[in-house]
């Protein structure tokens, strides 16, 4: 088992990093990239499995010669739920990488992209298992670099550097702030592996600013409004593989970071959880908005993570409520929400942006008004988006649902309990995931509206269907939603230990609150299932009752025009518009006032566009008046290195003095 | 045992039954108002037999998603139709925190219609889905929250027990509440203030364009699923406001019956005294509905009393 586990954490980045230098044989690359992939995947899902179904927890300690830490890992039910989407994704963004990156790498040398996202792969593994704070700052680290050199793949085009810029800097500014918790917590404890950080009590004033340092530096990485400016820009021009990596599982490692945290940290406090669920609410509301107004498509699902991740924040926050109220229903619910949200959304925003990497691939384009009628060229593709589009919906018969359902469920635990601020987060919580849930439908419906049906709004030249490298993940994962979605039940009781560990209670006590909720999913499943078959009976009966009549087919009515055009369709920012325009002032919008002049008018054009408000308001003037300041500190940058050489000899000298006048 | 199924089967029966009473309540309160006698009280049912024996003609621009949508949204309709219990007979399905799974039922026929809509390539029903999709997003907060209050008082989140024996929760709240699922009734269910669904003008339509294209035994589907849906939606209003249980089923049942056709009649009364809002003054609508669910809740609390 631990020979597995090594085995998935470290082959991927040997390997693919051992074929860098066949340059002249691509193929062989690939071929390696794969296979190495797919074997770590089967090799960590087996073990991941194992340890939620025995509840175990798999250890592993070595020294190093590096002058702090130890090389220490653990396996433990938490860090499983973790791996499982992480090692899916992997192998499903590697089968669709071989024929995806054919083309676009043609020229240069193939290993390094494989030899990046292999990295990245074995670099999240690390982070997920580190059981030692050193260690998990250094995978971390390399993560954030590895997905930098990722989304550096199209690095001609100044958008995608300029995007990876901006990820740059806002995930080192994340991992400061990692940097001050892990040194903090390790000055307290004399320490810095993670069990004994849960050993030691820290005090009230430490653990919370302990849990601020954690909530903003793992919130940049996960995507919290207002540190989510990054998301975006960096996920659509990353290749759709990456992204599908990225936005999958890369930013649950932020969430991964803070549910760790809350466990070593112990002791939850009240203002813990309402911080998680304003935080929640905010995120989840504010990024469907944000999606809503995209002309991208992938900047579209970029947007919408923001959200999903905002939905898991809520259950996390509810969680915290019940742990700091003592409320053990309302902790394990919310907890057991979020956990599989955490694997619902890594698989269903997996499909939807290897689907829109297809769309891509195909039409050469992701503007969604300049697609339309792919469905007919592209029915796979098609069915892929579809299906996640109505599993990020929440809707029944998928994954998404079940997940909502018990975030859902928590909320009205602590709507039934009399503490009244309890009630009103849970109000406040219901409440969003409502609107959430039913602004979601209207940006989907749009996104595979504006994309699939109807015609296709410009010439792009005809589109074919992708190849089965690129389908075969997108069936996969779709069959794995839908599973999930029908048959929770059976499966919920792997989430007791996880849970039970989040929500300081045995696990024995979790796996009774979960088994309360098992009738409530075997309803859902029975529900499903009975969805299917009144579907089937009633196309059944129609295919019956139009046998013996005439089916014939005509043109669209469009009130007896003689002419129409594929223009005169709705464009995707037209049916967002009494949305957009609802929320204007909320979002900073402003409206286009003006319009055709004269009487013999010019031609003229409309634009609409929604503004990121943080990056625009708080980000980049910070910035600026940050560069302004330290330009006049530019002098000190002389260029000449005898210059250079006078500071160095000046610094010694003082440390020499302080050591000698202050020796302690 | 035979009998249990049969007392649990009576729900969905009457509801596929019954259904298309109500919008021939509906439409003879109408005609009184104007002055005519106004179709039969049962023309729904004869307009369902003659769609059903006509043919199909589909767009060339439309897929097999114009071909799935009503299916799928009649088959989520039948589904609901199995969690709301009818007088004081059970329910085939019904499980703790079925309320989430009814608002995604009508979440999937939702989905279903607007995409098959999207499907036709026409600017006709991109519109209606544009204005829907907005209306549903705000109005399914105010459903939830409005549905939230009562079980609340009740105290149970089965829908079986809230709108079955339940008869919890105070006054206040199930006034409050009542009137926010009425609000939602008209929002949900194309009725004036929210969408004329008698008018022949396309511009001003949402519910009545989306489904423009659809003919035949498609819109036989579409019909008698959206005369579904309101069935549900006044007997959730119905059993909100008025909690009560005769001594035999019988009774209980007729009695049930004449206040799901009293409300369609009320619902008339006010498609005919009111003339359809403002598109941009529904949202303001949804918003007030959404304050009195949030009231409803507050006072089932106890912290105003």
């Amino acid at each position: 088992m631990k020979l597995f586990l090594m085995l998935c954490i470290f082959a991927p980045a040997a390997v693919s990093t051992a074929t860098i230098p066949l340059r002249a044989r691509p193929n062989l690359q690939r071929f390696a990239g794969v296979v190495v992939a797919l074997a770590a995947s089967i090799a960590g899902l087996w073990t991941a499995a194992c340890t939620l179904v025995t509840g175990d927890i798999l250890t592993f300690h070595a020294g190093w010669t590096m002058p702090a830490g130890s090389f220490s890992l653990s396996l433990d039910g938490l860090s499983a739920v973790f791996l499982i989407p992480l090692f899916i994704l992997s192998a499903a963004g590697a089968v669709y990488a071989l024929e995806y990156m054919k083309e676009s790498a043609s020229g240069r040398n193939q290993g390094f992209a494989w030899a990046y996202y292999n990295i990245l792969v074995s670099s999240m593994a690390l982070v997920v298992t580190a059981s030692n704070g050193f260690l998990f700052l250094i995978a971390w680290e390399i993560m954030s670099v590895s997905s930098f050199a990722c989304v550096l793949h199209n690095h001609e085009q100044t958008e995608s550097r300029e995007a990876a810029w901006i990820y740059l800097v806002a995930t080192h500014i994340g991992t400061a702030f990692l940097l001050v918790f892990f040194l903090f917590a390790g000055a307290r404890c004399g320490s810095l592996d993670f069990s004994a950080f849960a050993r030691h009590g820290f005090s009230p004033h430490a653990s919370s600013f302990l849990f601020i340092a954690g909530l903003v530096g793992f919130g940049s990485k996960a995507g919290f409004v207002p540190f989510h400016v990054w998301l975006p820009r960096a996920h659509p021009v990353a290749p759709s593989h990456v992204s599908a990596l990225m936005s999958g599982i890369m930013i649950k490692m932020g969430i991964y970071g803070l549910m760790r945290s809350m466990v070593m940290l112990g002791h939850f406090q009240p203002w813990w959880g309402y911080l998680l669920v304003s935080i929640g609410c905010v995120s989840g509301i504010a990024g469907v908005l944000l999606a809503l107004g995209q002309h991208d498509l992938k900047r579209l699902l970029a947007y919408h993570s923001v959200e999903n991740i905002g939905i898991i924040a809520l259950g996390v926050g509810a969680g915290a409520l019940g742990v700091s109220y003592g409320i053990p229903s309302l902790a394990v619910l919310g907890f057991c929400g979020a956990l599989l949200h955490v694997v619902n959304h890594a698989l269903f925003k997996g499909l939807l942006f290897l689907s829109a990497g297809s769309v891509l691939h195909a039409a050469k384009t992701a503007r969604i008004d300049a697609l339309g009628g792919l469905i007919k060229k592209m029915p796979a593709t098609a069915m892929g988006f579809l299906v996640g589009s109505i599993a990020i919906c929440g809707l029944p018969p998928l994954n998404g649902f079940i997940s909502e359902f018990l975030v859902y469920l928590a909320g009205f635990t602590g709507l039934s309990s009399s503490s009244v601020p309890v009630f009103g987060m849970s109000a406040a919580l219901v409440g969003s995931l409502a609107l959430i849930g039913g602004l979601a439908a209207a940006c989907f419906t749009k996104a595979f509206g504006t994309v699939f049906l109807g015609e296709p709004r410009s010439n792009t030249k005809s589109p074919r269907e992708s190849g089965p490298f690129m389908r075969a993940p997108m069936y996969g994962l779709g069959a794995i939603c839908l599973i999930i979605g029908l048959f929770f039940g059976p499966l919920s009781h792997f989430l007791a230990v996880p849970a039970g560990l989040l929500a300081s209670v045995p696990s024995a006590q979790a796996a009774h609150e979960i088994f309360r909720v098992t009738p409530s999913l075997a309803g859902i499943s029975y529900g499903s299932m009975l969805l299917a078959a009144a579907v089937a009976a009633l196309f059944l009966a129609r295919k019956a009752l139009l046998s013996k009549r005439p089916v014939t087919t005509s043109s669209t009515w469009g009130c007896g025009y003689g002419a129409p055009t594929p223009r005169m369709q709705y464009t995707a920012s037209s049916f967002a518009q009494p949305v957009i325009s609802f929320f204007g002032r909320v979002l900073g919008v402003k409206p286009d006032e003006s319009g055709p002049e004269s009487p013999f008018p010019a031609p003229w054009k409309f634009h609409s566009h929604v503004p990121d408000l943080f990056l625009d308001n708080v980000y980049i003037p910070a910035f600026k008046a940050v560069d302004k300041g330290l330009s006049r500190l530019r002098w000190l940058q002389g260029g000449k290195v005898h210059r250079y050489v006078l500071y160095i000899a000046v610094t010694l000298i003082a440390l020499l003095m302080w050591n000698v006048l202050w020796p302690n | 045992m035979a009998q249990l199924i049969v007392f649990r089967l009576m729900s969905p029966v009457a509801a596929f039954a019954c259904a298309p009473v109500l919008t021939g309540m509906i439409a003879k309160t109408k005609a009184f108002f104007a002055g005519r006698r106004g179709p039969p009280l049962f023309q729904s049912y004869y307009d369902l037999i003659k769609l059903l024996q006509k043919g199909a003609v589909y767009g060339d621009t439309s897929s097999w998603i114009f071909r799935a949508g009503p299916v799928v949204s009649l088959g989520a309709a039948l589904v609901a139709c199995c969690l709301i219990p009818f007088a004081s007979f059970g329910v085939p399905l019904s499980f703790s925190g079925d309320l989430i799974f009814f608002a995604c039922l009508l979440g999937v026929m939702r989905f279903f219609t607007v995409i098959a809509a999207l499907d036709t390539g026409s600017p006709f029903e991109g519109m209606g889905a544009s204005r829907e999709v907005f209306f549903s997003a705000l109005a399914e907060p105010v459903f939830i929250l409005g549905l939230l209050s009562v079980a609340r008082g009740v105290p149970s989140l089965r829908m079986d027990d809230i709108f079955g024996a339940g008869i919890g929760g105070t006054l206040a709240t199930r006034l409050l509440a009542g009137t926010t699922l009425f609000a939602v009734t008209l929002a949900e269910n194309a009725r004036i203030p929210v969408d004329d669904p008698a008018t022949h003008l396309e511009l001003t339509m949402i519910h009545e364009v989306m489904v423009l294209d659809h003919g035949g035994p498609d819109f036989a589907f579409i019909t008698y699923g959206a005369s579904l849906k309101l069935w549900l939606f006044c007997l959730i209003t119905v059993r909100t406001l008025l909690p009560f249980h005769a001594a035999s089923p019988i009774t209980d049942s007729i009695l049930t019956a004449l206040c799901m056709v009293a409300l369609a009649g009320i619902i008339g009364v006010v498609e005919s005294v009111m003339a359809r809002l403002r598109l941009i003054r529904v949202p303001q609508l949804l918003a007030g509905a959404g304050a009195l669910s949030v009231l409803a809740l507050l006072f089932g609390l106890g912290v105003m009393r």
